[in-house]
């Protein structure tokens, strides 16, 4: 079927400006696959249904808007934690900044390398979730990211990895337009961590595949940079097998444009799927988390805590969607999309969607949008605690639901203090 | 410490009077309590004496040593030594117990240019007032009165009063909910912080609490004024016969 002129046009203007990257047998396939998905879905509009909430044009667009880079002196984010660091400038890797790739209990690979080879087992997984992720929502941003992307981290976890890898996103051009792709295999039993910290580049696009064999574990904490005019279209798809546990956390303090989506399918008996974010934004702030939960195995949890702080006119959106198929029985599915709108200029936009057939099921969903309760505040104040410091203590209250999702407390420990000076610095 | 003038406040949102000329001069180190059927402004008296929204005072002054404090935000009245122990404490998910009593804490020393307070002086003692209170360690880890029973937010508003060291407390019906076991805990609490000048106001219904904590002056309120005043036999007066007497006998 032909696409709409307009989106043709999009589509066809941002392909002149990409040239597919050189590979190996493998990855020269993936790549074609992916850019016939492209050309056939087209690039996002804001016409569609899925773009409602969150106009793509900047993130379809041949250039990379430009984006000032944030000057900060804090100290860098997981600073105390020890962790295997991988760092990123702009989308190009920094070896000099980066460690040894070498770690315990995993085998860190490059997808620049990997994918000159002709052989590699990363083409099971390279492509494949984000292919099965095009159904029954298209996402063309991702099949357009697994066609060009330049680079990213080839992951196998083959036993409880010895310390987190740590990925850094440096931002330090400020028309850099980057795209990344991680694939990671946690194998049965297995268990990591991955960190993600930072702005990443002007405009960035990433995916992250993860597979997780039955009885493995991914832990994920990311805190997205916070440079005011940074772009960012991210996939993170998760494949879960019996027993398996996937737990991811987003902090997202600024940006101009964020669109997080998290397509899990829950395969295998007995697995947990935990998906966080807390989002805080202040001004020209566009913020969308879209979710998509598919539950295919009995006895399977999945939760989903989004909470989003809002003023000065920032947007927050929240789409997100529980499929319980037939043979999903006893599925434990929770969902909870909530704004604090700190005035009346912010916006939140929510469409929390369930869809079941299943009979024998827990499913429970909620949104909502407020303000600072005033009962709450004149009581902290009551106790001598000015109405600045209260106020960013009730929205520490309101977070803490989503933020109690990440296990590891010293990392908890960390984004909760770029939460509070974030706020203390809106108090001037 | 207090003096209560003439004091007439209505509802900001609509036109309803509920202080209608209050009276009430309170000295360094004395328990006043105040008595009075349902509605007839005892809450609305604590609350514009601390400072909630909602609230316009029409005529009237109220000073807390010699300070007008109706002009101040509640966190000032608070760091001049003003305290109210709810009648219904605010739940507060997500944020801890003791994380909220040491942000007050050390939000008042550094309001009155005092030191904070060091983690390890702050613990030692938050231990101490909350074993005299039987507060546990569950407690103050907990969310701020998030599934506490309604004898416990009282302790906890007792504890947060012993903490804060405040030199006018109010204490509005902090004895209702309360059993026998807990309302002995409380009045203990209380009476652990009398002397050094520090004065009540407290806000009660019922003569038991002031058996444990002993007024100098009962005051009646009704219908926003305080319509009689005399020595705790006033109280048991109200405990014997109700209201209805002394109503009638001021009308
Ligand atoms: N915020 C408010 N909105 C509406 N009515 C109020 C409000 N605060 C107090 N009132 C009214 O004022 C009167 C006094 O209430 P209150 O001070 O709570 O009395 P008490 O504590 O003595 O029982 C009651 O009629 C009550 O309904
Ligand atoms: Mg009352």
């Amino acid at each position: 079927m032909a696409l709409p002129a307009q989106k043709q046009d999009a589509t066809d203007a941002r392909l002149a400006s990409m040239t597919l990257p050189e590979s190996g047998v493998w990855a020269k396939t993936a790549r074609e696959d992916a850019l016939s998905r492209v050309t056939a879905m087209g690039l996002p509009s804001a016409r569609d249904e899925y773009w409602k909430y969150t106009n793509p044009a900047s993130l379809v667009a041949r250039e990379a808007p430009e984006a000032a880079l944030h000057e900060n002196d804090a100290v860098p984010l997981y600073d105390g934690i020890d962790r295997l660091k991988v760092v990123f400038v702009d989308g190009v890797f920094d070896a000099e900044a980066s460690d040894d790739l070498t770690l315990e209990g995993v085998e860190i690979e490059r997808l620049a390398e990997v994918s000159q080879m002709d052989i590699h087992w990363a083409k099971d997984l390279y492509g494949v979730l984000e292919t099965r992720g095009q159904k029954p929502v298209e996402r063309p941003m991702a099949a357009l990211n697994t066609a060009y992307a330049t680079d990213g981290l080839v992951i196998r976890a083959t036993g409880q990895v010895a310390k987190p890898i740590a990925l850094i996103y440096r931002h330090e051009s400020t028309t850099s337009d980057a795209i990344l792709h991680h694939v990671i295999r946690v194998e049965e039993g297995a268990d990591v961590t991955v960190l993600e910290n930072g702005p990443a580049a002007a405009r960035f696009n990433k995916v992250m595949e993860v597979d997780v064999a039955d009885k493995g574990a991914f832990h994920h904490v990311r805190a997205q940079g916070r440079d005011h005019e940074r772009r960012a279209n991210t996939h993170l798809y998760g494949r879960l097998g019996t027993e398996s546990v996937f737990k991811s956390f987003t902090l997202t303090a600024n940006g101009r444009l964020t669109r997080n989506e998290v397509v899990l399918e829950l395969l295998g008996d007995d697995a947990q799927a935990h998906v966080a974010g807390a989002a805080l934004g202040d001004g020209d702030f566009h913020h969308d988390d879209t979710v998509f939960i598919t539950h295919d195995a009995v006895n399977c949890e999945s939760r989903q805590v989004f909470k989003k702080v809002l003023r000065n006119g920032a947007v927050g959106v929240f789409q997100g969607k529980i499929l319980v198929q037939p043979d999903a029985q006893k599925t434990d599915g929770y969902q909870i999309s909530q704004s604090l709108l700190l005035d009346d200029d912010s916006q939140f936009l929510a469409k929390p969607e369930l869809e079941i057939y299943a009979d024998d099921v827990a499913c429970s969903h909620g949104s909502t949008s407020g303000a600072i309760d005033e009962d709450a505040l004149f009581y902290l104040r009551s106790r001598g605690v000015p109405e600045g410091p209260a106020t960013d203590l009730l929205v520490l209250s309101f977070l803490a639901e989503a933020i109690d999702e990440i296990e590891d407390e010293a990392i908890a420990d960390d984004i909760l203090s770029r939460l509070e000076a974030w706020l203390a610095r809106r108090r001037g | 410490m207090l003096e209560i003038k003439n004091l007439h406040v209505k509802l900001e949102e609509e036109d309803k009077q509920i202080l209608k000329g209050v009276d009430l001069t309170l000295e360094a180190g004395k328990v006043h309590a105040i008595m009075g059927p349902n509605g007839s402004g005892k809450s609305t008296l604590s609350y514009v004496l601390s400072g909630r929204d909602g609230y316009e005072v029409t005529d009237g002054s109220a000073t807390l040593e010699g300070e007008d404090i109706l002009d101040l935000e509640p966190e000032e009245r608070a760091a001049a030594g003003l305290f109210l122990a709810f009648q219904y404490p605010v739940e507060i998910p997500g944020v801890g117990n003791m994380t909220f009593l040491r942000t007050a804490v050390n939000a008042q020393r550094k309001a009155r240019g005092e030191e904070e307070l060091s983690a390890g002086d702050f613990l030692k003692i938050v231990r101490e007032k909350a074993k005299s209170l039987k507060i546990n360690a569950d407690m103050l880890k907990r969310p701020v009165n998030v599934g506490f029973s309604g004898g416990e937010k009282k302790r906890n508003e007792i504890m947060q009063m012993a903490m804060l060291e405040p030199k006018m407390c109010i204490l509005d019906e902090t004895d209702s909910g309360l059993d026998v076991d807990a309302m002995k805990l409380v009045s203990d609490g209380v009476n652990a912080l009398r002397g050094e000048g520090r004065s009540f106001l407290v806000i009660t219904h019922y003569q038991r609490l002031l058996d444990h904590i002993k007024p100098d002056v009962v005051h009646i309120m009704a219908d926003g004024r305080i319509v009689k005043s005399g020595g705790p036999e006033l109280a048991l007066e109200v405990e014997n016969n109700g209201y209805a007497d002394i109503l009638e006998e001021v009308a």
